[in-house]
Formats: C-alpha cells, structure tokens, sequence
C-alpha cells in the first residue's frame, strides 16, 4: 500500500508530507546556523577591541556583493522554474532550472576565488577568530549550496522528463520542497553578508 | 516515489532487499533494535572493566586484560578512554537509538493506524548513518591514537589536544544526521499518517512522547552539530574557537590565534545535552504509561495533565541547559536564571510521576514482566528525578558538582529508570512483533536480580558523593583523604555490576528461546486497547494490518462499566 498525502493533501491538516517535512528540517537548519551565529556573538564579544573590524577590512565587499545579486537571482528563477512547472511549461521550467544551476555555480567559483585569494595573502582559518568563523560560517554555508547542487542536477537532467511525465503533480511538489531549501540557503547568506563583511 | 505498485512487488523481494535494505519501519526497527542492545552490551562491558579498576585498582583485569597492554592492567589513559566511550556508546548508541530508533520506529506507525513511515527511504537512511557512525565510533578503539578520552562531554581545552576526540567527533556527526532524520519522520508521520478518527487526544501517551521527544532532537542536536564542526576546525584546521589566549599547557604557552572560548563549547554542548537528558526519559515514560493502562485495567488518571505536562517539558527543557555549569564562574545573574527554570522543569516530571502513582489506585494489577519493570520504573526515576534537585541548586551544586553523586543521580535516572522501562517495552511488544509470548519464569528471573543489583551499583554512590569523592579519577580517588572512608564501597558496587551482568542471561536465554519455541500470541495478547493490537502478530510487511481501520475510542477504554469486556480496542465499533 502507497503511503497517504504525498500528491494529494490531509483534509485536516492542509499539507502534503514533504512540505511538513521540509519546514521541519529548515527549523532544524535554523538551529544549526542559529548555533553558529551565536558562537558568532560570543566570540565578537569576548574578542579584543577592534579585532575583528580588522581582520573583517580584509574580505572582498564588491565580491560578496555580487554574489549576493546573484544568489537573489536564482531565487527568483527558481520560483520561475516551479511556476512554469504550474503551468505544465516544462521546457521553460528547464530554461528557469537552468539559470539557477548558473547562478549557484557561479556562486561558488567566485566563492573559490575568494578563498584562494586569502590563502594567496596568507590568511588561513587559524590566522585569527574572525577568520575561523568566517571560513566554518561560509564553508558551511557552500557545503549546503554544493547540495542543493546536487538536487537540482537531479530535477534537471535529462532523469527528470521521465519523473514529470509519469507524475507530473508529485514532480512540481518536490520542485517546491527544493525551492523552499533553496530560499533557506539565500536567506542564510543575506545574514552572513553584512554579519561577516559589512558589521 | 513511483512505485505504484509496491503492494504486490515485496512478494519477490530477496533476502537482502527484505532484510538488509529494507524500507519497512518493521525492519528498520528491529534492525535498530538489534544494533543497540548490542551496544548498550558493550558499554556496559567498558563499564565492568572500569569498575574492577576501582575496586582493586593496578590488579591485572580477568579475562580481557590482555587487551590492555602486557601488563594487563588499566593505565590511566586507558580509564579515561572508556570513560568517555561508555557514556558516548551508551547514550548515543544505545538507549537513544533504542527508545526513538528502535520502539519510535516500530510502534508509532502501528499505533496510529500507517502503513508505513512518511519517507521509508529516509527511515532507511537514518539507520544507515547510525551504523555508519557506530561503526566509526568502535574503530576509534584500533586507530593508532586510540579511542576519544575527554569524557562524553569533551570539554575543551583538553578535548582539542587529547588523542584520539576527530574520531569521535566524525562520528558524531553520522549519528547527530540519523537522528534528524528519523525524528523529522516520526513528526512527519504523527502529524499525516493519522487514521480517520485518531485525533490529537485519542493518540497514546508514547506516542505523544515521541512526538514531543523528536521536536526535541531536531532542534536540540544541530547546535551540538555545530559545535562539533568548529571543534573540528580547532583540532584539524588550527583554529582557536575555544581555545583561550595565553593558554600554558605543560609549561609552556600553546601556539594559537587565541581569543576563543572555552566556555561556548559547553553553552553549546549543555544546549544539545540538557535536552537529551529528556530524550532518554520521554519515551520510557511513555512506554511506562502504555503498560500501567493496560495492567492496572484502568484509564490512565490525569491523561490530558500527562500531555500538557510532556509538551511543557519539552519546551523548558531548552531553557535550563546552564545548570550544568555553575561552577564555570558564567556570574550569579546566569546560575540565579538557571536555578529558577530548573526548579519550574521539575513541576511537569513531577505531575507525570504522581499521575502514574495514582493510576495505580483500585486497579486489578495484573503482575506480569511488563508490569514489574514499569513498576519499578516509578520509584527508581523517582530517586533519580528528587536526587536531581540539589544539583539543581546552585549553592548545594558548589559541594556536589563532580562528584559520584551525580553519577549516581542520573543512572539512577537512564539505568533503572530508562532502560527499565525500555525492558518494559520489549517483554510488552514482544508478541506483537514476533506473534511468540516471552517465557514469564525467566522474565522474573530477570527482573529482581536486575532491580536489586542496580541498586547495589548506583546507591552507594550517593554515599560516595557526598562524602566528596570526585568522579573521573583512574584510582578512584585513593590519593585523597576525605575518600579514603567510602572506597570500600567500591567493591561492593563492583560485584553488584558484575553480577547484573550474569542477571542479563535469564533476558538474552528468553529472547532467543520464545523465538522458536515461545507460546503463541494472538492479535492482542494483553488485552489491550491501541490500534496496534488490531494487527496481526506479526504486522504484514509493507502494509501492516489487513483490514481498513477507522478509530472509535479514546486510547485507555478500559474498564468502562457500559461494555460487555474489560477493554475495548479503540478500532471496535
């Protein structure tokens, strides 16, 4: 027997399975990112005056800003890719999907860029505190793009047209489910972007 | 996924597709259930070899001391690794596993009517990860470095520079994703996967408690996740999260950044920590108040206080995590905060402990083996729980920090307290899951020894602690003059631990005997009310029960002056 609720909703409760069930491991994300942050605050706080603006001065702004703008996009294209996935629009939903892998891999090679220019001056996780928790924080935070990565490969090759056509309800569902990670994901780096580089 | 099909499709699935990579919660669970108790078998093993070391210390060990160098006895770095391995194996890879791997798994989907988890797949791979991770945690024991010896709590600094902890920390972090995946599940299918009619106040008390008990670890262990990542950093990459600066060790002072703190680690440890300790007890109150329902032929009394009481404790229970740090000078503000929240938590285990005594009045108690560990359950967490409240305190807490009387304090609480209750839970579900009854003779045989030697261990702890005895000491504490009056308890602990050892045979001698050769159950061998009597004994793979099922009832019909029987099953008309 087929498990319940996975195309159609529970009358009482108004969710489909991975819905819940996504939004709960984002409240469990929240706790391991809130986690970090706060041992962000901690550490700020204990540090010697002036520290961590220092050590801050270093990273790239224009960098981290343009990868912020291109973060925003593929959160917008992703909403595209699943509303075009609405409107039974596959091969526009494949265009939508695919900016999104762009932008996501551009994120990470300017990510890389980043990184290795550091190493280059020298600055290593154990060059001091801020450095530590800038790479953890942004380390981190690439492992979960690196993932959604992987998702998205997933709903985007050509495996997929298979999936949607068998069931093309269930497949826009766990669209939305990758969208909603997806969004965390932003939604984290729109935190980490002025915490690291502009505070 | 798409398999449309999937009714008919397990009649031709092979050996390892049924038994080995199975999707079916039944499986997963009896799989969990089988890796634990043989965890929770080896901890307990690491723990007699400590505990003959106290007892006659420097003496060559029996049996196994050739495992521990020519000498064959325990040096000190020795003790201090299964320490920290007894505690790590027995909580994460043991009772957690068990109550919420193990019985979460198995029972929830029965009792609320599913035929499965909500994500099978995901099941399986929480499974996966936890042996994974157990399987890297035993192979910390043959690395060159040896197994972790920092305690479970692996406070740093002496966690960044001791042997052998990136290990332990790796597989952490396997078992922190079991665990989240396999309570995401269990929220997932409580709040879908509900049977027409099981609304929120006809669901079993464990069920509740596991409800309650997965919020928590989804929220409660990425923190450690997290910690366990940025002590990673500090041992593999160099960083110095909690390392402070200026730090001398050995003389001289350790080259690091600096600047970090010691003190987050425990904030964040303690944030996860606390609320396992509820972890531990949930699930086996929840067991507990399944097997008093059904032995005392009564409706639980205060079920509705009982529920309310388990959602609040959940909820407090991310509020008191700094009571286990008092004595780290955090300032008064902090331990005044602490202490309140601690004393407010106390309220709801309190109700939960007086409803289940009162349930117990004017019923016709049927005492069975389920019904003996459940009883005994009450006073032992008891103890456990009213021992705690001096801890809780952070004047008294200055004396007893540190010492055996928090060891005794909560094994009193997870040994006769929780593993109690999870023996409870599997003479209980036995016949549910095999559809063979357990031997009751060798039940009994089990349970007294079982209830009078774990006294024995942890009792004169409190002696112990009270009288100053510090707890992480190789000797036991024989340098110090204030102990040298209690230590002779040890060997009377010592013996009680080995002979609760011998006390364990009666239990594995029944689950292997009632296997083959155990009466049969039927459906519903207790005459008991939960759906997941309505099955068959054993469940049907892949669908569990054979007919639809549609829920009528509240969980504890029994008794009820209007019915022709004593119970009745809350899928009856």
């Amino acid at each position: 027997m087929e498990v319940p609720y996975i195309v159609k909703e529970r009358e009482d409760t108004g969710l489909i399975n991975s819905k819940l069930g996504i939004w709960i491991f984002l409240a469990s994300e929240i706790m391991l990112f809130g986690g970090l942050f706060s041992a962000y605050i901690f550490l700020r706080l204990a540090a010697p005056p002036g520290d961590f603006d220092y050590w801050a001065s270093k990273l790239s702004v224009p960098m981290a800003t343009v990868n912020t703008m291109i973060l925003i996009s593929s959160s917008v294209s992703m909403v595209m890719a699943w509303a075009s996935l609405k409107l039974n629009d596959f091969s526009k939903y494949k265009m939508y999907m695919g900016i999104t892998l762009l932008c996501s891999a551009i994120f990470l090679v300017i990510k890389y860029f980043e990184y290795t220019g550091k190493f280059h001056h020298g600055i290593y996780p154990s060059s001091s505190t801020f450095m530590a928790i800038y790479f953890t924080l942004t380390g981190l935070h690439g492992l979960h793009i690196l993932g959604g990565i992987a998702v998205m490969l997933y709903f985007y090759l050509p495996i997929s047209h298979g999936l949607w056509r068998e069931q093309p309800e269930h497949f826009s569902n766990r669209v939305e489910a990758l969208g909603l990670y997806w969004h965390f994901v932003d939604l984290v780096w729109i935190f980490l972007f002025p915490v690291l580089y502009l505070l | 996924m798409s398999s449309n099909s999937h009714s008919n499709d397990h009649h031709d699935e092979n050996f390892i597709q049924k038994y080995i990579f199975s999707v079916d919660h039944k499986v997963i669970g009896i799989q969990y259930g089988i890796t634990s108790l043989l965890f929770l078998l080896f901890g307990f093993s690491l723990m007699a070899i400590m505990r003959w070391q106290l007892a006659y210390p420097d003496t060559v060990i029996p049996i196994v001391g050739f495992l521990f160098g020519e000498s064959g006895t325990l040096a000190s770095e020795q003790y201090n690794s299964l320490g920290a391995m007894h505690g790590t194996i027995m909580i994460f890879l043991g009772i957690v596993p068990l109550a919420v791997g193990a019985f979460g798994n198995y029972l929830v989907p029965l009792q609320i009517g599913a035929v499965d988890m909500a994500f099978p797949k995901l099941n399986a791979a929480s499974y996966w990860s936890y042996f994974v991770g157990g399987v890297i945690m035993i192979s910390s024991f043959f690395m060159p470095e040896g197994a972790a010896r920092s305690g479970w709590t692996s406070y740093p600094p002496l966690s960044i520079f001791e042997n052998g902890q990136t290990i332990w920390l790796i597989s952490m972090i396997f078992l922190i994703t079991s665990s989240l995946l396999g309570s995401m599940n269990i929220i997932v299918t409580i709040v879908q996967l509900r049977v027409p009619g099981l609304t929120w106040m006809r669901l079993p008390l464990f069920v509740w408690a596991q409800f309650v008990t997965s919020f928590l670890l989804v929220l409660a262990f990425p923190p450690l996740e997290a910690a366990a990542v940025l002590q990673l950093m500090d041992r593999v990459a160099g960083t110095s999260f909690f390392l402070p600066s200026g730090l001398v060790m050995s003389g001289e002072i350790v080259d690091v950044a600096g600047s970090g703190s010691p003190l987050l680690w425990q904030h964040l440890f303690w944030f996860l920590a606390h609320p396992e300790v509820y972890v531990l007890i949930l699930p086996a109150l929840g067991i507990v108040g399944e097997i008093l329902a059904n032995n005392t032929r009564k409706p639980i009394w205060g079920f509705k206080s009982i529920i309310y009481s388990m959602v609040f404790l959940g909820f407090c229970s991310f509020i008191v995590w700094a009571h286990h740090m008092f004595l780290t000078g955090m300032g008064q503000a902090m331990s005044a905060f602490f202490q309140t929240t601690t004393m407010i938590i106390s309220i709801p285990s309190v109700i939960i402990l007086t409803s289940y005594f009162l349930s117990l009045w004017g019923g016709s108690i049927r005492f069975n083996t389920p019904m003996l560990f459940a009883l005994a359950f009450l006073p032992m967490f008891g103890i456990g729980g009213l021992t705690g409240l001096p801890l809780g305190l952070a004047a008294s807490d200055i004396y007893l920090h540190d010492t055996y009387y928090v060891i005794g304090h909560f094994h009193y609480v997870v040994a006769p307290g929780t593993i109690f209750a999870l023996f409870a839970g599997i003479y209980y579900w036995f016949p549910k899951i095999t559809g063979k009854k357990m031997n009751e003779m060798l039940g009994k045989l089990h349970f007294w020894p079982s209830l009078i030697f774990m006294n024995g261990i942890f009792m004169p702890m409190f002696i112990q602690g009270l009288a100053g005895v510090s707890r992480r000491l190789a000797d036991g504490g024989v340098s110090y003059a204030h102990a040298s009056g209690v230590l002779h308890l040890n060997e009377f602990m010592t013996t009680s631990a080995f002979l609760l050892g011998i006390a364990q045979i009666p239990f594995i001698i029944n689950i292997i005997m009632s296997l083959f050769s155990g009466e049969k159950a039927g459906r519903n061998p207790w005459n008991a009310t939960t759906v997941e009597w309505a099955a068959p004994s054993p469940p049907l793979p892949h669908v569990n029960f054979d007919s639809d099922i549609v829920v009528h009832h509240s969980s504890y019909e029994y008794s009820n002056p209007d019915a022709k029987k004593d119970f009745i099953l809350q899928t009856e008309k």
